[in-house]
């Protein structure tokens, strides 16, 4: 299978390249990590993350063909020849296929991902009824991969500014908790022209989310809140 | 090379569920503490944690933790160190109430309680009938709390040393632990990390294996660690083959499958665990469940064109409860294995798991070697916790969902050690000369290294042998001939070349690296399954059929200089209740 793969060490290149693979697979190579990993058995120097190979830690997150996704649960087959694969676009690259998501977590980070509740707490559980924790489902599972922040162009433009798709889903997460107790706060941080404001409901993040999470979707529902409190 | 020192109150290496529960308490009480991980913290291997967190809630069926306490000595076929399993049991239920105040999204109960499932090994009334012990967040139970736990540190302002990796241990000559070496993986840069205490929380070692449910991080260098450094591991013989690995990939299948009501099926459609635990069916401890679908292979009742895979099927349960309950297993039967488990059952193997044995310590989690004086005696400055500890309460064989509970309690039993040591020793020991060279000379072992084998064959030849000669069933021979084989692995190992030599992001470094640390765990494991001639928990000797109480009702001690073994007896004295005397297992 022909691969052609976006290569750059800072420590030997000036400029980027892109490296043609032409590799044989075996039959137990399914997905798009096994046929990387059997290229780094050939090329040790081919860079990227990896570690679950089961999509739930969100380390190899790459573009693929031109659109984001993780390699572990990427199909070969049905990927057009050669595959292109690129780091995810937008973040300064390290090398190879792995990027520097130091402003992805920072932007993360900024929201308080943290419950914040300043009752003490009870002996045993704080009470939850199914349905409140139901608002929790398709916001909690997100594994941080980047695919969608890095998808999207107001992400691109504002990587400072705009708190981007993914830290805007996990501020709905805890909006939606019954038990947060800091939505006003969160909100007031969030009413600003470019940390929410910027999003224009382009929707690459939902399209590209390996999760199948929807960011738009929570955004609007920050939006949603904002409306409704100033009423 | 100038080495960069820097001192910590504490360094605390691998940040998955029991490292950042230590991290969180040693941070909230104002602590100096590093956090080392290879990887970002969200990525560590607890992530895939499935089923749940054992706790005797009682939020379904009557429950208390006396009963949680006898399941476990049960489970680990009576090798577990009952001081250790009480400790464990009595704070079972406040360590998951601090983690649901944390904010961990777990599911409900209608009235509001925290959600349980039954799970293999729970009963009530010691013995009786199936209890309801774990607590989960749909099948995503270790996703949500290792997120909860790190987004707990942000907000306690941990400082986090991301995608490093610790190297060696620096011992000085009392033999006391000072610190570590470590490898900053973005830059090449070394640094001593100087502590007055050290954890280690570097998790499993399953890639040891080829067919393994674990992450590629999971190459047991905590121990390589400790093993290079003088200090014994305890218990290497016990593997968890968990009986639902995707078959020919390895992607782990929940337990919770048959804790929600599903069961495994032979190739004539038969439920075949009702013959192997009349009782606890599909139910029973794993290593039974394991056993039983071994010997279902062997007599010809595997399914498939080669009868080598058994079915999982669970579409009695209806779309409804397999939505809400296992739609993290649902998307992984649908990509890994063709088969949407609403209609089609799921083709399972017995698949290398989890880690019994590991660093010794103490319910305190402080590591304890024969040392000074003694045969216990606590390495000064040493401490480890979780899937890389052995304290032991899992000892033969692991019960579903005590993992996730481990790493929680010994996490904080560690923390809290830490902090009361460090009040009474309040200086940094000085750093022996002689500190870094043990890992300086392996970096400078790969950089000089021009001609030799490729680092993936040499660990591809070890995953095989220990596969082929160490599985579920273990042969007298195969066990004597895959010392020999694993001792020519070891020495090839020593002689690998890395073609890549950049210092920015060197995975291949990485990866030669880890091979030495799972060269020490596979070459541990090798030498106490051939020494052990019994069968106990998951060491099946085909030769012993039986456990033997009177040989060997021990823990083995494997040093790696001489690959030498010593053994210690087990504590069979609880804390405060009566012991539960060794009587046969059946489920």
């Amino acid at each position: 299978m022909k691969f052609s793969i976006y290569r750059f060490d800072p420590d030997t290149d000036a400029t980027p390249y892109m490296q043609d693979y032409d590799i044989e697979l075996e039959p137990a190579d399914r997905m798009l990590l096994d046929a990387l990993v059997r290229i780094k058995t050939v090329d040790d120097s081919l860079s990227l993350r990896r570690s679950c190979r089961e999509g739930v830690c969100g380390s190899d997150g790459m573009n693929i063909n031109g659109r984001n996704g993780l390699a572990c649960i990427t199909p070969l087959t049905g990927l057009k020849e050669p595959v292109e694969l690129r780091p995810l676009p937008g973040l300064p690259v390290i090398r190879d296929l792995i990027v520097d998501m130091t402003q992805f977590f920072k932007q993360y980070h900024s929201i308080k991902p943290y419950l914040i509740n300043n009752d003490p707490p009870p002996e045993t559980e704080r009470l939850q009824s199914p349905a409140e924790r139901a608002e929790l489902d398709g916001l909690y599972e997100c594994i941080l991969c980047a695919c969608c922040s890095t998808a999207c162009p107001s992400f691109w433009w504002n990587p400072d500014k705009f708190v981007g798709p993914a830290g805007l889903l996990q501020a709905y997460r805890f909006l939606a908790d019954s038990r947060d107790q800091a939505t006003a706060e969160r909100l007031d941080y969030l009413e600003d022209p470019y940390r929410l404001f910027r999003c224009h409901t382009i929707m690459n993040c939902a399209d590209v989310c390996p999760k199948g999470l929807n960011p738009t979707n929570a955004i609007e529902s920050i939006k949603d809140m904002m409306v409704k409190r100033t009423v | 090379m100038a080495i960069v020192t820097r001192k910590f109150d504490a360094v605390i290496v691998g940040a998955g569920g029991a490292g950042m529960r230590a991290a969180l308490q040693l941070s909230e009480a104002g602590l100096k503490v590093a956090i080392l991980s290879k990887v970002f913290p969200t990525r560590s291997h607890t992530v895939a944690a499935q089923g749940g967190i054992a706790a005797a809630l009682g939020n379904v069926t009557e429950d208390n933790w006396h009963w949680h306490m006898y399941d476990t000595v049960k489970g680990s076929d009576y090798l577990g160190d009952q001081d250790a399993i009480e400790f464990m049991c009595r704070q079972a239920s406040e360590v998951v109430y601090e983690l649901e105040h944390f904010g961990m999204p777990f599911d409900r109960l209608d009235n509001g309680k925290i959600y349980q499932r039954p799970f293999g090994g729970q009963s009530q009334n010691f013995g009786g009938a199936q209890a309801t012990r774990s607590c989960a967040a749909a099948d995503r139970t270790g996703h949500a709390m290792l997120h909860t736990l790190y987004q707990r540190n942000v907000q306690a302002n941990t400082q986090f040393f991301i995608e490093w990796m610790g190297l060696d241990l620096i011992r000085d000559e009392d033999g006391d632990v000072c610190g570590v070496t470590a490898l900053d993986i973005e830059t090449g840069e070394v640094m001593a990390m100087q502590a007055r205490a050290t954890l280690f929380a570097t998790g499993g070692a399953a890639r040891i294996f080829s067919a393994s449910t674990n992450a590629f991080i999971n190459t047991g260098d905590g121990l390589g660690m400790a093993a290079r450094a003088g200090i014994p591991l305890e218990d290497m013989e016990f593997w968890q083959f968990h009986p639902t690995g995707v078959y020919g990939v390895g992607v782990l299948i929940s337990e919770a499958v048959r804790g929600e009501g599903g069961y495994l099926l032979n190739k004539d459609g038969e439920r075949f665990m009702e013959r192997y635990a009349p009782h606890a069916k599909d139910l029973a401890s794993r290593d039974v469940v394991s056993r039983a679908l071994t010997m279902e292979m062997q007599a010809g009742r595997g399914c498939g064109r080669d009868a080598d895979h058994l079915l999982l099927k669970l579409d009695h349960l209806g779309a409804d409860v397999i939505k809400a309950r296992l739609p993290g297993i649902r998307e992984i039967a649908i990509k890994f294995a063709n088969a949407d488990p609403i209609r089609d059952p799921i083709p399972v193997v017995p698949t290398a798991h989890y880690m019994m044995g590991g660093i010794p310590t103490n319910f305190y989690g402080q590591v304890v070697a024969p040392y000074k004086t003694g045969p216990e005696e606590v390495v000064q400055g040493f401490y480890a916790a979780g899937e890389c500890a052995c304290v032991s309460v899992h000892g033969g064989n692991r019960l579903g969902t005590n993992s996730l509970l481990d790493i929680l309690v010994f996490g904080r039993a560690a923390a809290n050690q830490i902090i009361e040591d460090l009040k009474k020793n309040q200086h940094h020991k000085q750093l022996p000369p002689d500190a870094t060279d043990k890992a300086l000379a392996r970096l400078a072992r790969l950089e000089g290294q021009k001609d030799g084998e490729n680092v993936a064959q040499v660990s591809d030849a070890m995953r095989k042998t220990m596969q082929t000669h160490c599985g579920v069933f273990r042969f007298p021979d195969m066990l004597k001939q895959g010392v020999a084989k694993m001792s020519d692995i070891a020495e090839r190992a020593r002689q690998t070349a890395i073609r890549d030599k950049s210092r920015v992001f060197n995975t291949a470094r990485v990866e030669a690296l880890e091979l030495d640390n799972l060269i020490e765990v596979a070459m541990a494991t090798m030498v106490s399954a051939e020494a052990r001639t019994e069968s106990r928990g998951a060491h099946a000797r085909d030769d012993f059929p039986d456990r033997d109480d009177n040989k060997w009702l021990k823990h083995t001690l494997y040093f790696n200089e001489g690959r030498r073994l010593d053994y210690k007896p087990v504590r069979l004295k609880p804390l405060t209740v009566e012991s539960f005397a060794p009587k046969p297992r059946t489920y």
